[in-house]
């Protein structure tokens, strides 16, 4: 395509096409962008996430227009702008949702790499650079939760912040580093507020194009899990199975769109707390450095890891291997292409055995997430004269063995995808 | 560094000493929408809350949003000269206030929020007589609370009886105020739906907003489907 920017436009395109490779990289990217013909449900929540993060983007102009990044400040001006501002509470309820709902779909945008295979060869970059964003958002969030200067913001960070204390010999200094202080503080607040508007989402930025670029490289994937440029119209060299980006596959996320905003709208308008878990009540009270809240517990989002960190008991009386434990829990993510070793990518052909892993995994995500929101003795006690584990908190000792489920999905894959009964791929994607 | 892991250790693992995760709290019968009863709230709030607690994010020709004109404001709720658009704070220095309760009282402004409408229903009806409390009072909710009954002229005086046999506790009101019991849960019901409704002004209205929003996204969807099984008649 060296010189596709010969187009045979005229005009003020024409001018433009002759300095720009304006219409060239509209084909290229949307209008002759060949996709298979086959996506279903799963593969709206890419261009939903790209949705929230223009929300987010957006919202969080308006925010940081009255947002006031300083100690004694930050509060009342959250609380400024939910009362006295100009739709401020919907703007600060958008922003506030939409980092729920981000998770939400990029989650399930995940899940599909997973169920599809979307990360095996050749999309590994595309899946690396898809970890990275993940990574950033969740800089992002931890980031951005400390705004609102609330007695959550404020020990979530200080929990966070103290992990990194575990880390032998140089722990100490990072957290003081990163801190700024010696405790949360409003050095503390500044920085985080640099990081949340302008640092990571530069960052998150570059990854999303890289993303998608990677993405446009190699094609999409699809259910099947075929490649569709294998069979290709002789003459038009277009995939037999692809169809043009836009507009089939406008159109069609348009109405995907218009279902996210009703959800969105619905979560908005009338429970934009999501019963405490898209807004803690505790981040109601201003923050108290003297007043340690009786139960802390991170956004959902983040629970599935915080259980797993809560699993791991400390080893010569040291936090380190649960905090350790923690971060490879969400970076394992990133080695799926070179754990799985199955000829096929999608479950459709995949044998049992895979199905059965994944299924464990999900339940372990879902029980690890919900117990992360719950102080460890929420289901009481064993009986003290059980053997093994005798009065432990019954919550831990089940954290535990998912937190073995949830490692073992990853460093077991290499021996069950390969053992895995797989069965034949179609050529061609069906229907 | 050890000290450092212990308070890492202290702050993973919950505490629920300060939890009293063993109080059932009353359900509020609230009503958002019903405006005397916010009027009712207002009033008591001013009049009972507002010396100690401040509602410092609360404008008080906020209150219009519950029926009444900035002249009714004036001459009723506000007591101390303050501007209609001034928000609800109070003379009482945070440092003083310290050092006479024990602990400054809070600000109340998004407090429902924090607490919960049952917590206050019940937390406002908890008080009970406790002689070894430096202000008389104590609360079954909120276990040596710094806060007296300030409402105690209306509900009276309730004692803390306790059955050993089921190890149980109950109120028992000994010395009736100037309400009876019901008319006294009525008056913290009203208080907490305006605590409620001080806590998130907008939320009501929002509603009928959010309402017109979702009707205007479903007919975005209809027209969205239809667009797209247009455009996607020529393939499969």
């Amino acid at each position: 395509m060296a010189n596709s920017n010969q187009q045979d436009s005229k005009g003020l395109l024409g001018w433009i096409d002759d300095r720009f490779p304006l219409t060239s990289t509209l084909k290229a990217h949307v209008t002759e962008y060949y996709a298979p013909k086959n996506f279903n449900f799963w593969y709206f929540f890419g261009a939903l996430a790209t949705l929230v993060l223009v929300i987010q983007i957006l919202t969080g102009i308006f925010l940081t227009m009255n947002y006031k990044p300083e100690a004694s400040l930050a509060f009342a001006s959250v609380e400024y702008i939910m009362r006295d501002v100009s739709w401020g509470r919907l703007i600060r309820y958008m922003h506030s949702t939409g980092a729920s709902m981000f998770f939400v779909v990029v989650y399930l945008h995940m899940f599909r790499g997973l169920i599809y295979g979307s990360y095996k060869a050749p999309r590994e970059l595309i899946w690396l650079f898809g970890v990275g964003i993940f990574l950033v958002l969740m800089g992002e969030a931890f980031f951005g939760y400390l705004l609102p200067w609330g007695q959550m913001s404020y020990w979530g960070a200080q929990v966070i912040i103290n992990l990194f204390t575990s880390i032998p010999f140089v722990g100490p200094d990072i957290s003081l580093w990163l801190r700024g202080d010696y405790t949360v503080s409003d050095a503390t607040l500044n920085r985080f507020f640099a990081f949340h508007v302008i640092a990571l989402p530069l960052v998150l930025l570059g990854l999303v194009v890289a993303h998608l670029i990677a993405l446009h490289e190699v094609g999409s994937n699809n259910p099947d899990g075929v490649e569709i440029k294998k069979y290709k119209d002789p003459k038009t060299h277009i995939p037999l199975d692809g169809i043009a980006f836009h507009p089939y596959y406008t159109v069609k996320d348009l109405m995907g769109v218009s279902v996210f905003l009703i959800v969105l709208s619905a979560i908005i308008f009338f429970a934009p707390e999501m019963g405490g878990y898209f807004l803690e009540a505790n981040n109601f009270i201003p923050a108290d450095p003297l007043k340690t809240p009786p139960h802390i517990a991170p956004v959902w989002y983040f629970t599935p890891y915080y259980s797993i960190l809560r699993a791991v008991p400390p080893i010569l009386n040291s936090q380190f291997p649960g905090v350790a434990a923690m971060g490879l829990s969400v970076v394992s993510f990133a080695f799926l292409p070179w754990l799985d070793r199955s000829p096929v990518k999608s479950i459709r052909y995949r044998g049992g055995l895979y199905k059965k892993w994944l299924a464990a995994f999900v339940v372990s995500f879902i029980i690890l997430g919900y117990l992360g929101t719950e102080p460890s003795n929420v289901w009481g006690q064993f009986a003290s004269d059980l053997p093994l584990v005798g009065g432990a908190d019954r919550a831990t000792i089940v954290a535990r063995i998912f937190s073995v489920v949830y490692f073992s999905f990853f460093a077991l894959m290499p021996w069950y995808t390969k053992k895995d009964k797989t069965k034949p791929v179609p050529e061609r994607v069906t229907a | 560094m050890k000290t450092k892991i212990l308070i890492v250790l202290a702050l993973l693992v919950p505490l629920m000493a300060l939890a009293n995760e063993g109080v059932k709290l009353d359900h509020a019968p609230i009503d958002p929408n019903n405006q005397a009863s916010l009027q009712r709230g207002a009033k008591t709030f001013v009049n009972y809350c507002l010396n100690c607690h401040s509602a410092a994010y609360m404008r008080y020709n906020r209150l219009q949003d519950i029926g009444l004109t900035d002249a009714q404001i004036k001459s009723n709720l506000m007591f101390a000269g303050e501007k209609v658009g001034d928000t609800m704070t109070v003379s009482m220095p945070k440092a003083d206030a310290k050092i006479w309760f024990g602990a400054a009282p809070p600000d109340l402004s998004v407090e429902a929020r924090a607490r919960g409408a049952d917590w206050l229903y019940s937390y406002l009806r908890g008080f009970y007589r406790d002689d070894t409390r430096p202000t008389g009072w104590n609360n079954v909710v909120y276990d040596k609370v710094a806060m007296p009954h300030v409402l105690w002229t209306l509900q009276g005086e309730q004692a803390l009886k306790i059955d050993e046999k089921t190890e149980t506790h109950h109120l028992v009101l000994e010395k009736q105020g100037t309400m009876t019991p019901a008319e006294y849960d009525e008056t913290v019901a009203d208080l907490v739906n305006y605590l409620v409704f001080m806590a998130e002004p907008f939320k009501e209205r929002d509603k009928h907003l959010g309402l017109l929003v979702l009707a205007f996204l479903g007919l975005l969807f209809v027209l969205t489907y239809y667009l797209k099984k247009e455009f996607w008649k020529d393939i499969h």
